[in-house]
């Protein structure tokens, strides 16, 4: 990168050489089970980072480390650069200040997780009455122009009882940028989808993409990585095997782990 | 003898039989406010970290389940101010012994019921909430307790009407409810079968009200198995959609 043009995301943001989210030396463990031994992972600004990886290699774990709603056992989470999770001695911080903290990082679920007593409307509006303390009637109209976004103006006042799966995660991916998040997570979106409704959300994250948000998405969609990921990362085993551009990743990986790992998934 | 429909009649429409009803009432809808507010600390303590906020609610719920309501009563009447001279110079009366001592009863069981609604409640419901960056009390009073009530709405109905009729323990410390009224009027007239189905006729219809109103209220939760979906069921049953 040359040092003196600074370059710019599609958004118009400044992109600089501070990752957006770094993760260092990360280790986390259930009842002495090592899920996570090491792992060293970061994304920058405007990249869109897949990660495949077996069930149970530790790649959803470290989305949840990453987006707070665990403490790690040892290791840094920094985003943009400070160390974030911990007071300046390295401590825990309370569940409070975590809360500030999480703010800043969008994370969708597997689940969708959507609030089955609010409106699709609602479900996205509720962090900014919540949390940003937004009025209820701006929070609304801004819940709208997101759902709007993703597609589903239409359904603003539906439950998610009433939407498909498909639908369900849209609004999830809604109210999760609602809060303009530097950095979105995205575990494992369409496994929970019926095969034919993959493509809607997909299509949403593509787009989202496109528009230069930072996204790290735990997935098995190999399509989708190729077509949108900047680069590739397999895990297992609780670490990070190879990281690669998609074309290189999937077309000559270099690691013997990879070559099994895509024999099985193509 | 045989029944007479005439004193039945009188009796039922007797004002007195309805300050009794009221009173009943009134004892179980206080010390069901006073329950609940109980029970929730309950139940979050019982949930808590904190080994001492769980040893107490423990300690609390396994006391109270323990000694019977009827006991509770009379010390809450007769003990209490004894220990504490000049409480009944300060308005304490068997309304507020009765209504306060059944609370107390009462949130132990709530204490259960608050505890297993809001652990039915999907874990993953909390997590997203925490993931938006909602603090604790934001995420149980917005996400949580909106659906937890659903589930714990059923239960406490049965307690709620388990209460009206404990109300007829308050008896023993003289409060006027609805059974010591058919009480005292079988005293005066010897007229057992009247005054008995008068007190039937008010139970009966006090807990037809209040299930009434518990159907009204659960058509409020209507997110949870609305129309559409179970219309989209129904066709998917029979093949017309996915």
């Amino acid at each position: 990168m040359n040092q003196s043009t600074p370059t710019y995301t599609p958004t118009g943001a400044l992109v600089t050489d501070v990752p957006t989210l770094e993760v260092k030396n990360l280790h986390k463990a259930y009842h002495g089970n090592e899920v996570l031994k090491g792992v060293e992972f970061k994304v920058r600004q405007g990249q869109v980072k897949a990660v495949l990886g077996p069930s149970g290699s530790g790649k959803s774990t470290m989305l949840r480390l990453m987006a707070l709603l665990e403490p790690a056992d040892k290791g840094e989470i920094l985003l943009e650069g400070d160390r974030i999770g911990v007071t300046p001695k390295g401590r825990a911080l309370p569940e409070a200040q975590l809360a500030v903290q999480r703010r800043e990082v969008g994370m969708v679920f597997q689940k969708f997780n959507l609030f089955p007593h609010l409106t699709a409307a609602k479900n996205v509006a509720l962090a900014l009455t919540a949390v940003q303390k937004v009025g209820r009637g701006e929070a609304l109209e801004r819940a709208h122009s997101m759902l709007d976004r993703v597609g589903l103006s239409d359904r603003a006042d539906h439950h998610p009882s009433q939407l498909s799966g498909g639908q369900q995660q849209r609004v999830a991916i809604a109210r999760a940028l609602v809060l303009n998040p530097k950095v979105m997570l995205f575990d494992e979106p369409t496994s929970a989808l019926d095969p034919e409704l993959v493509g809607e959300v997909l299509e949403v994250m593509e787009q989202l993409a496109h528009d230069g948000m930072t996204m790290i998405v735990v997935t098995h969609e190999v399509r989708f990585a190729r077509r949108a990921a900047d680069e590739v990362t397999l895990f297992d085993g609780g670490v990070i095997v190879e990281q690669a551009p998609p074309d290189q990743f999937f077309d000559n990986p270099q690691h013997e782990r990879t070559k099994k790992f895509l024999s099985h998934v193509h | 003898m045989g029944f007479d429909f005439q004193i039945f009649i009188t009796q039922l429409f007797s004002p007195v039989y309805l300050q009794g009803a009221v009173l009943s009432i009134g004892v179980a809808v206080v010390s069901l406010v006073i329950a609940t507010v109980i029970g929730f600390i309950l139940a979050v303590g019982r949930g808590s970290k904190s080994p001492v906020a769980q040893w107490v609610s423990l300690a609390y719920i396994w006391f109270f389940r323990a000694i019977p309501a009827l006991l509770v009563l009379l010390i809450m009447w007769n003990a209490l101010p004894q220990l504490i001279p000049g409480l009944r110079d300060w308005g304490y009366n068997p309304f507020i012994a009765a209504s306060v001592g059944l609370g107390l009863v009462e949130a132990a069981f709530m204490a259960e019921i608050i505890r297993s609604s809001l652990s039915s409640v999907d874990e993953g419901q909390g997590l997203a909430g925490r993931a938006l960056g909602m603090k604790p009390d934001s995420v149980m009073s917005k996400i949580l307790l909106p659906q937890a009530v659903r589930i714990a709405l059923p239960p406490t109905t049965n307690e709620f009407i388990g209460l009206i009729k404990y109300s007829s323990l308050a008896s023993v410390i003289s409060l006027r409810e609805l059974l010591t009224t058919a009480q005292v009027g079988v005293n005066i007239t010897f007229r057992y079968a009247e005054y008995y189905t008068v007190a039937i006729v008010y139970y009966l219809v006090i807990v037809s009200i209040i299930t009434v109103i518990q159907m009204q209220i659960e058509r409020r939760f209507h997110w949870a198995s609305s129309l559409p979906t179970k219309k989209r069921r129904a066709l998917k049953l029979v093949g017309a959609a996915r």
